[in-house]
């Protein structure tokens, strides 16, 4: 057999030309393929609805890189892997779903239910984010900017009715956690295993993990040393927050009764504690998060 | 290089080119001719087929990669809820053992929404490129991706409903993926929101699985339904531009399915059972340019039709380790 024999053989003679039927199911897939296209696009485009209403505005953890009103940068920047949820020993952090269009998987706060309240002490969720979306550049959590704390109904406050407060701050089925240091330092437990009993509740304030901080620096500062150098760095530690967050201060009503009402600082970071362990329902303080203390 | 361009043309959409007289090798010429003129009885197929039934796992690659997806993605879950630190984050992106992965698609899109890198970013993307290099690219489409599985699932579904002419098929242009890879790709970089991500389902699935399900999940049923009652395998032969990112990587990857023609006889199941039949051109009578035929990037290396093959054709190989992996 000759080479050309070969080639008759393996070579199948011209292209065939479409028939008419042929030709109508190509088109037919083509229009299909275009549909497609935009069936996909379109779709996905959907997801910047919620965004355009500002109906994806939230809590965000510590380090979201965004602006009250902007967090297009926040978005484009995380990756939607959950790394945040997963370190948080609080289990603050939830993904966001669909109905937050392009916000899907994004990591948010609702304070009410869990509050961050800094039990990582290093900021975890800034050292697991693996895009740089929570900004590396936060070390301590008085560096974090999530909101501002309001007295959003300060006739229901218990401190402003001259009240105390005795039991669980949430009642008994209240799943939230917070680290209580006089229980375990490194294991939060359930605020619905925490009793408290105060002539004058001052909850937000009592457990403000700014203020709570500031206490323990002061203690350290007053602390007397043996050692002949003074670990000065040691002992006030840069974590120390530099201003306080939040105070119980008296305030004369109008009725000329001298109260105690609590008053927002410029130290609020708006982690959200406040708004988690008020025991008013609704609650009386809220996280704005449309303000940051650089804000106000 | 042929391989490789030949490869890309046909991923990014194009019909596998039927090789010109000059481009097939003399001895597969002599195969191509020694069979077109003794062509295979019905008693060849008869014994090729009872031959085939008697394989001790019809399944067994199958098998293995339903065991590695569905071991990873419950590595993913356990690291989570038992707070052991092996897998953690999720498919888009994560740690193993504390080194930094990041999925090529979600990576670009955030690098082209974001227009930034950090450095532990451009750490995963490069573990995740060589590791995929490494194991061919769509491998990760079949052996890892959630969303495949499910689909896989539904396909069969697809199928006995087609078969009972409930169904049909509607096929799409495959070159639509390659144009909505381009848009996702702008939309990404002009809107500056990983526009994607928002309709993934590999995303969806792999953080549903791990932080729990939510009312995402619904879109992907909705795109199960169309799988099953409008076209087979939609998604991920028409739209997923994750397959594309990992079909290029997996373009220059030396694990390979290879075709051997000596053994061929051209059935078709391989074609049947591939979600990418496009890259198994060279099993059709008269068209493999060689003996031994590499298939394209496009190829998820499932190994169904590894599986399927009754004549033992078809193999996984790893270039340059010679025929180590046996079949």
């Amino acid at each position: 057999m000759t080479e050309s024999d070969q080639e008759k053989i393996v070579k199948k003679s011209g292209k065939p030309t479409p028939s008419k039927r042929r030709k109508d199911q190509s088109r037919r897939q083509f229009l299909r393929s275009t549909a497609l296209a935009a069936g996909a696009v379109g779709t996905s485009m959907l997801g910047f609805w919620p965004v355009v209403q500002g109906n994806t505005l939230r809590l965000r953890p510590p380090g979201a890189i965004k602006t009250p009103f902007d967090e297009q940068e926040f978005f484009a920047s995380c990756i939607k892997c959950g790394q945040c949820v997963q370190v948080c020993p609080v289990k603050a952090i939830k993904l966001a779903d669909i109905t937050d269009g392009f916000g899907i998987g994004v990591p948010y706060i609702d304070a009410r239910a869990q509050a961050c309240d800094f039990s990582c002490d290093g900021l975890q969720c800034v050292l697991a984010c693996p895009t740089g979306a929570l900004t590396h550049d936060l070390d301590y959590p008085a560096d974090t900017r999530m909101g501002f704390a309001r007295l959003s109904r300060p006739q229901a406050c218990l401190a402003v009715q001259g009240k105390g407060f005795k039991g669980v701050a949430r009642g008994a089925e209240f799943d939230g956690l917070l680290r209580y240091d006089e229980v375990d330092r490194w294991n939060p437990i359930k605020v619905a295993e925490y009793e408290y009993d105060l002539e004058l509740c001052d909850l937000c304030v009592r457990q403000c993990p700014i203020e709570i901080r500031i206490t323990q620096c002061a203690e350290e500062a007053a602390k007397k040393t043996d050692s002949k150098i003074e670990r000065v760095a040691e002992k006030y530690g840069n974590e120390c927050p530099p201003v306080h967050a939040i105070a119980l201060e008296p305030m004369e009503g109008n009725d000329g009764v001298k109260r105690m009402i609590p008053m927002i600082k410029d130290g609020c970071v708006g982690c959200g504690v406040c708004e988690m362990i008020c025991p008013v329902e609704p609650t009386a303080i809220v996280i704005d998060i449309d303000k940051t203390t650089d804000s106000v | 290089m042929s391989y490789i361009s030949e490869s890309l043309r046909v991923l990014f959409g194009a019909a596998p080119k039927r090789p010109a007289a000059e481009e097939i090798t003399p001895e597969a010429k002599e195969i191509h001719v020694y069979k077109k003129q003794n062509p295979f009885n019905k008693a060849e197929f008869e014994r090729i087929y009872a031959q085939a039934a008697e394989k001790p796992s019809p399944h067994k690659w199958r098998n293995r990669r339903w065991i590695t997806l569905i071991l990873v993605n419950f590595l993913f879950l356990a690291s989570f809820y038992f707070d052991v630190q092996l897998l953690e984050g999720a498919l888009t992106a994560s740690r193993f053992v504390g080194f930094h992965m990041a999925d090529l698609n979600s990576a670009l899109q955030v690098m082209l929404a974001y227009k930034y890198v950090v450095l532990n970013l451009v750490i995963g993307t490069v573990t995740i490129f060589i590791l995929w290099l490494l194991l061919g690219g769509r491998t990760f489409c079949s052996w890892v991706c959630p969303y495949h599985l499910v689909a896989e699932w539904t396909e069969a579904l697809h199928l006995w409903l087609a078969k009972k002419k409930i169904v049909r098929d509607h096929p799409f242009k495959r070159g639509v993926r390659s144009v909505l890879y381009i848009i996702f790709a702008l939309l990404a970089f002009v809107t500056g929101y990983t526009v994607f991500e928002t309709i993934s389902p590999t995303g969806i699935l792999s953080r549903a699985i791990i932080y729990g399900p939510g009312l995402a999940l619904i879109w992907v049923g909705l795109l199960l339904l169309i799988e099953v009652f409008y076209s087979r395998r939609l998604w991920c032969r028409y739209v997923c531009p994750i397959g594309i990112t990992y079909g290029v990587v997996g373009s220059i990857s030396p694990l390979r399915v290879v075709h051997n023609l000596k053994d061929c006889h051209h059935e078709g199941d391989c074609r049947k059972v591939c979600l990418v039949p496009h890259v198994l051109s060279m099993t059709t009578k008269g068209r493999s340019p060689g003996v031994e035929q590499d298939v394209g990037a496009d190829c998820t290396r499932c190994g169904l039709c590894v599986d399927v093959c009754p004549t033992g054709s078809l193999r996984f190989e790893l270039k340059g380790l010679g025929k180590h992996l046996k079949n």
